[in-house]
């Protein structure tokens, strides 16, 4: 069998479109890593607490898995093309079965991911193989635990979101800094408080709700240094933006539990032996040079300057790419959220980074544009109110990438010494060794001092690199977008796919019948 | 519901709340570095906190090194740091 609409990514986004997608009666997988929907916005506890935006995304979640299959743990390492116009999807997991109950989104009964006997519906038997469903070809590894698993469908939609985009300075890769998404994703995740006394440093709004969380957790917050802005919270970006509501709670959690919040200070090194033990806390003039500097004694830091959107799937692709407001690449769309390559969509921040209201409604439109796809129709359609609305969102998350630029200052705060690349270890030093050989772009000085080239290729680098290069960042180069095992690879080779069923591809009309896709806006499964 | 269970560390029991992944469950217990680096023998743990920097690896069970980020514990892990 093969899906209608595969959608790597269960984020806002990612729900959206494929529950949008569902609902009118398309085959419709969704794959994520995690090991609950949510993304990175929406990430839960296994027993989450009720809050109004994330029981509604709960609730989109149950009703896409009574709807799809979800496979959650999966990591898609590719996406191939194949020469009938379908696309493979190239999973890998450690998942045995997939596992109901995780806060209602996986264990759909007909679900991809039941480890089953071998050859199941088509997956040709390899020992040990789980093929079942007919939806996918799966592949033991020996000794890994680990299974190459594969989703074929007429159509993608890439959800993949965001991460964070750190900046390397003296001291960053002691143990108890984190991201400000790291720091976040324990608490959402976890309800572990990163660190006892935490100091928030970097740049965007993002900092704000990071503060009042971990700060209402019980964390001692003991400030949150933006290093832009001279205005402060009064002045914050997001009251100019109607946003005043979000901006005033933000500052009257920061108000109650007595976090300081200064703008034009940033963390410019982090010092201790074996962790963190205290940060260098700089004044900054507006281009982030640092005017003073003062010690402040903590545990923990978080930091982020901003986010780099997961792209990679559609560069592998030959998706076309256009540099966002801050100059990282994305993925070109159109108002329909179709990229440049026929059968593939984008939603969310990969299409340009605007937060999850944006992402959610650009996952439903995009779901839309692959519906109509599906029954033949042009899919450019898109209703006027809601094209308006996406505008307002994006203009919102654009006025916010302006507010909050990265400054070239910061390079000023690395010494000789300290690591621009973690995975390699490769400090400034090596890198301007490099520049000084000759290399003047981002994939020479990779090439002679290996920044980028370890375990996280690049994502946390990349960024970074490229300001030293003086380049704009570069669309990412990646074939292969997670670490796969060579007995991953083989074992592909013997579940060839050749059972299955290209014929049961289309929609019948009585699935077509029962679909209904109103022109409403309201929210799916609202 | 949410009963704890133990992992151990290092034959070190320490508590898990379901549905923690295996790096939350050290960062609560206070281990936040459980490796080193190649050629610095830098200590790591978490850092970006969901699936991309891999500076969290940790071998569990004898497997081979996984994300400690994106790992969910489960009862009777071991875990053994570098």
């Amino acid at each position: 069998m093969m899906y209608d609409l595969v959608v790597v990514g269960g984020g806002p986004a990612g729900v959206a479109g494929a529950l949008t997608a569902a609902l009118a009666g398309l085959r419709v997988a969704l794959v994520d890593s995690g090991v609950r929907l949510g993304g990175q916005y929406f990430r839960h506890a296994a027993t989450p607490k009720p809050a109004a935006g994330l029981d509604r995304f709960l609730r989109q979640g149950r009703a896409l898995g009574t709807r799809a299959d979800v496979l959650l743990r999966h990591q898609v390492w590719n996406v191939s093309s194949e020469p009938d116009g379908s696309l493979t999807v190239h999973c890998l997991t450690r998942s045995p079965a997939a596992l109901p109950g995780d806060g209602g989104s996986a264990g759909s009964p007909g679900s991809v991911d039941s480890a089953g006997a071998a050859g199941a519906a088509g997956a040709a038997g390899a020992a040990g193989a789980a093929g079942a469903a007919g939806a996918a070809g799966a592949a033991g590894v020996a000794g890994s635990g680990e299974r190459a698993v594969r989703v074929r469908a007429r159509r993608l939609l890439i959800a993949t979101g965001a991460h964070d985009r750190p900046l390397p300075f003296p001291g960053w890769d002691l143990p108890g800094v984190l991201t400000a998404g790291g720091a976040q994703a324990l608490l959402k995740g976890g309800g572990v408080v990163a660190g006892g006394r935490i100091v928030i440093s970097g740049t965007g709004p993002f900092l704000l709700p990071v503060a009042a969380g971990l700060a209402g957790a019980g964390s001692r917050v003991l400030g949150v240094y933006e290093a832009n802005g001279g205005l402060g919270l009064a002045r914050h970006p997001l009251l100019a933006l109607g946003k005043a509501g979000e901006a005033a709670g933000y500052a009257a959690a920061l108000a109650r539990y007595r976090v300081p919040y200064r703008t034009r200070q940033a963390v410019v090194a982090a010092h201790g032996k074996h962790e963190v033990e205290a940060v260098t806390v700089a004044r900054l003039d507006k281009d982030w040079n640092v005017l003073a500097t003062r010690v402040v004694e903590c545990d923990t830091v978080a930091v982020g300057y901003g986010f780099v959107p997961q792209i990679e799937l559609g560069t592998q692709l030959g998706c076309r790419t256009r540099p966002d407001v801050d100059g990282g690449p994305v993925l070109d769309v159109d108002e329909a959220l179709r990229t440049s390559v026929p059968g593939v969509w984008a939603a969310g921040e990969p299409a340009g980074v605007g937060g999850w209201r944006l992402a959610e409604l650009e996952g439903r439109i995009a779901g839309r544009s692959i519906v109509a796809d599906a029954r033949g129709a042009v899919s450019g359609e898109v209703a006027p109110v809601i094209g308006r609305r996406r505008e307002r969102w994006r203009a919102f998350g654009e006025a916010l990438q302006r507010a909050y630029p990265v400054k070239p200052g910061w390079q000023g705060w690395l010494r000789a010494d300290t690591l621009v690349c973690r995975c390699e270890e490769v400090p400034l030093a090596r890198v301007r060794e490099a520049q000084a050989l000759g290399a003047t772009d981002a994939r020479s000085v990779k090439l002679l001092a290996r920044p980028g080239m370890g375990w996280c290729q690049g994502r946390i680098c990349g960024y970074a690199v490229s300001c030293l290069t003086g380049e704009p960042p570069q669309p990412p180069r990646r074939p292969i977008a997670q670490p796969v095992t060579l007995g991953a690879l083989a074992s592909l080779a013997d579940t060839d796919l050749t059972g299955t069923d290209l014929a049961d591809t289309s929609l019948t009309d009585a699935e077509l019948a029962g679909t209904d896709l109103t022109g409403t806006d309201d929210p799916p499964a609202h | 519901m949410s009963s704890l269970f133990h992992i151990t560390v290092d034959g070190r029991p320490v508590p898990v709340e379901p549905g923690q992944t295996i790096g939350a469950a050290l960062h609560a217990a206070g281990v936040r570095s459980w490796r080193t680096t190649r050629f610095g023998g830098r200590p790591r743990g978490l850092f970006c906190g969901i699936g991309v920097c891999f500076d969290c690896l940790i071998s569990v069970n004898g497997r081979e090194p996984e994300r400690a980020c994106l790992l969910e514990a489960e009862p009777g892990d071991e875990v053994r740091t570098a």
